[in-house]
């Protein structure tokens, strides 16, 4: 009987401190964290490519325009937030004529990667749109740390 | 022995759930050093109500200048406690000033009054982001002085706990030791 209080109470108090994070994954699974770790890119990875004389990707910032016009990787196109619905239509229209096999890179950098919310969505969108060759950015702390800071390649404005 | 094993193993596992959800990972980053005392730069933008806020208007203040956006959930999750930060130590000489890094009003107009926001907020741009060293994650927020200096940055969601010891510093000595 006393055994059985002892493995009930135990029980209870596990439930309780794995409650956290099974809310945690459960909210993270709309987020960058989701995404497989195949279909990411890193920095520096990306600026190899740039730097290469091979097929250059359609680079996509999908995160906010006032960060965009702060810096941004020169090239790649702003299309919005794809938190929000708008900025998936833009970017729907936007790759809609493309080949499928077109080599697409997004990237947001607006938070830390597991609270990014807008790569995710975007890399949802162009799969579900047929799309084989996307890679998303990863950028661990934001665009500032991990791309400025870095010295890789910067642009300014619209 | 083993109903005490499975109790410590619950026991430990209750702490790390608490402690995780308090201190969500977050990696550090350079931009998190100290501040450099530096005079907080002054601007002049657009509240929602499309009156213009200048941040000088608030100098013998201590300041907690906030980059955010509504679509940046960790900058959502600090602003319940920044409304509380607001209402206990207003009267003492505190002003939260949020500077929304949206795209457009729309959105945060909306989330303003759902949210029953009790400070300011105005429209921030690119040019305000530049003049603060470049504000390129959210959320940032900045601690200034009443003398108009900066006194701390932080990147990223920060225990709100940090803030109001820093806070509370300000509004005793005037500054952050």
């Amino acid at each position: 009987m006393k055994m059985n209080r002892i493995f009930k109470s135990g029980g209870i108090l596990l439930t309780l401190g794995l409650a956290p994070f099974v809310l945690i994954s459960a909210a993270s699974a709309f987020r960058a964290s989701a995404i497989p770790l195949p279909r990411l890119i890193n920095p520096d990875e990306l600026v190899k490519i740039l730097h290469s004389k091979g097929e250059e990707p359609l680079m996509i910032q999908v995160g906010s325009h006032v960060l965009y016009s702060q810096a941004h990787i020169p090239g790649s196109e702003y299309i919005g937030p794809a938190t929000t619905e708008g900025g998936l239509q833009q970017l729907r229209q936007r790759v809609g004529s493309l080949p499928r096999s077109k080599f697409i890179v997004i990237y947001c950098g607006c938070c830390p990667w597991s609270h990014c919310p807008n790569v995710k969505p975007a890399d949802d969108a162009l799969r579900a749109l047929g799309f084989t060759n996307v890679k998303v950015l990863y950028i661990a702390n934001n665009f500032g740390a991990d791309w400025v800071d870095k010295g890789y390649p910067v642009a300014k404005g619209d | 022995m083993k109903a005490k094993l499975l109790i410590c193993m619950a026991l430990v596992a209750v702490c790390l759930g608490i402690y995780f959800l308090e201190h969500p990972c977050r990696p550090s980053s350079p931009h998190s050093a100290p501040a450099d005392r530096a005079l907080a730069p002054d601007f002049s933008l657009p509240e929602l109500t499309g009156q213009r806020l200048s941040l000088s208007t608030y100098r013998g203040k201590v300041v907690l200048l906030d980059f955010w956006a509504t679509w940046c959930d960790p900058c959502r999750e600090e602003i319940p406690h920044f409304m509380e930060l607001q209402s206990k130590y207003r009267d003492r000489g505190f002003q939260i000033v949020g500077v929304s890094m949206d795209d457009g009003p729309e959105p945060v107009r909306d989330f303003y009054q759902r949210f029953k926001m009790n400070y300011p907020v105005v429209m921030g741009n690119a040019k305000i982001g530049e003049l603060y060293g470049g504000v390129l994650g959210l959320p940032i927020a900045f601690l200034i002085g009443r003398d108009g200096r900066i006194y701390g940055k932080h990147i990223g969601a920060t225990d709100i706990t940090v803030f109001e010891e820093e806070i509370i510093s300000l509004l005793q000595k005037g500054k952050i030791a």
